[in-house]
């Protein structure tokens, strides 16, 4: 069995047998999304117009609290040492590592999301929308934050500048995702921007991993 | 002409003889960029003639334009000698995408800033969420992460790398969150200036602000020579050349 799928075994069970890990980004995506209606109005008509677009800001964010754990333990405990040291590429590792975030963020994230919509009343045709967005834009997200993860594993409260770094750079996933929940909600085509979503899920799975090994090197020569 | 650059990059590497070199740039880039800046602006805002539409208002655009340019710009520069740091080591690279940054930061205020001046009478707003208006303030962000991540390590060292892979991944970002935010929402007017296509400005109007941006292009070269010098002196204090600089 190889370095990296060995890795993301070992990741996924300390997942499930800890699942605080998972389970608090998970509530904190239900509380994020219970506090519009309260703060803004919670007439149906108005929350089924701002649903799509809540659903994704508090995905967006409870994706953000998790990632900050990423690759810490890694960097404290020599893990990270040791993959070097072992040769195994780090480009593999990075991907891995996205994988087991996404795993454990983006899939719940996902699966909950209908929750939320009958919640906020989103459109009957959104949920399609809002399902496949979720499930493509994502693997997005965890990639683009794991290159913050792993710039910021050796920063004391690394968890506040990881926002700051990674928050600009999930703009163009959140636009393309909101805009195919409100689009599918009012009855138009949306295929387009799932479409981009893909693209960019595409590019950032060839090209993340770089800058995220290249930043997992960075935490050694510390 | 390929030997003679790469003579120059490889001089460029060397901190003793930028500072000599640039000690004999720095009058000419500060002389040239005060007349630069005396003549463009008392073309644009005394000659140049009123817009028909935006009347004298117009007029902030030789400060704003150059200004949105240099930003973006000053954060390819960071990146690419982020990029040349990560690759070939060279110290210099690493000094010259620091002092870029909060620069470069600046220009993008100065842009957002003096955009909010124009969009008040031209828009009847200070602030509308227009597709590049967006992207501005996203780039804003941007500069204010590198910045962040810079001073966050804990050694200076890795403080350079971390913000050299943040700026590459800001700059393959950038085209993708212009154009994701353009297709979100447009109001601004269509980029005044294109290398591609002939002007639509009238000459008068133009020659100002050509004159407003190759200046600022200067100013900034003299800004980053400035710092660059700076972070010299500091890092090489304990050289002999430099303890002799500082004891004339």
């Amino acid at each position: 069995m190889s370095l990296v799928t060995a890795t993301v075994k070992r990741d996924l069970l300390l997942a499930a047998r800890n699942p605080g890990e998972w389970l608090n980004p998970l509530m904190f995506f239900l509380m994020v999304a219970a506090l519009f209606p309260l703060a803004v109005d919670p007439d149906p008509k108005f929350l089924s117009k701002i649903a799509g677009g809540v659903i994704w800001v508090a995905a967006l964010l409870s994706t953000l609290l998790s990632l900050d754990a990423l690759y810490k333990a890694d960097v404290e405990d020599g893990s990270l040492e040791q993959w070097l040291a072992s040769g195994e590429s780090l480009y593999a590792m990075s991907l891995g590592k996205a994988l087991v975030h996404w795993c454990i963020s983006g899939l719940p994230l996902t699966i909950m999301a209908p929750v939320l919509g009958l919640m906020l009343s989103l459109p009957q045709d959104a949920y399609a929308a809002l399902l496949l967005s979720l499930l493509v834009g994502t693997p997005v997200l965890s990639l683009l934050g794991a290159v913050g993860a792993a710039l910021t594993a050796g920063v004391r409260s690394g968890g506040l500048l990881l926002s700051l770094l990674i928050l600009p750079l999930y703009i163009p996933v959140l636009i393309f995702a909101a805009s195919a929940v409100y689009h599918a909600g009012i009855g138009m085509d949306y295929n387009g921007q799932i479409g981009f979503l893909g693209a960019l899920l595409a590019l950032a799975a060839c090209l993340t991993p770089f800058a995220s090994a290249a930043a997992l090197k960075l935490n050694l020569s510390r | 002409m390929w030997q003679w650059l790469k003579q120059l990059y490889h001089r460029l590497g060397s901190p003793k003889w930028f500072y000599e070199i640039t000690e004999k740039w720095i009058p000419w880039l500060a002389v040239l960029s005060a007349l630069g800046c005396v003549a463009g602006l008392v073309l644009g805002l005394a000659y140049a003639p009123a817009d028909y539409l935006q009347g004298n208002s117009f007029r902030i655009i030789y400060i704003h334009v150059p200004a949105a340019i240099l930003a973006q710009s000053a954060f390819m520069m960071m990146a690419v000698a982020g990029a040349v740091y990560l690759i070939w080591k060279m110290k210099m690279a690493a000094w010259v995408a620091k002092v870029v940054a909060p620069i470069g930061a600046s220009f993008c205020l100065i842009a957002l800033f003096t955009g909010a001046i124009w969009g008040k009478p031209t828009w009847g707003t200070w602030w509308v969420w227009d597709a590049r208006l967006t992207s501005m303030l996203l780039l804003l962000f941007l500069y204010f992460g590198v910045i962040a991540l810079q001073q966050a390590m804990d050694s200076e060292e890795s403080g350079y790398k971390a913000g050299a892979i943040l700026a590459l991944v800001g700059l393959v970002n950038i085209p993708i969150i212009k154009y994701s935010v353009e297709w979100w929402n447009t109001l601004h007017q269509p980029a005044t200036l294109k290398l591609t296509e002939k002007p639509s400005m009238h000459p008068d109007m133009l020659i100002p602000l050509l004159i407003m941006i190759v200046t600022t292009y200067l100013f900034f070269a003299l800004l980053v020579i400035l710092r660059t010098r700076n972070e010299i002196l500091w890092h090489e204090r304990k050289r002999q050349w430099v303890k002799e600089i500082l004891e004339n």
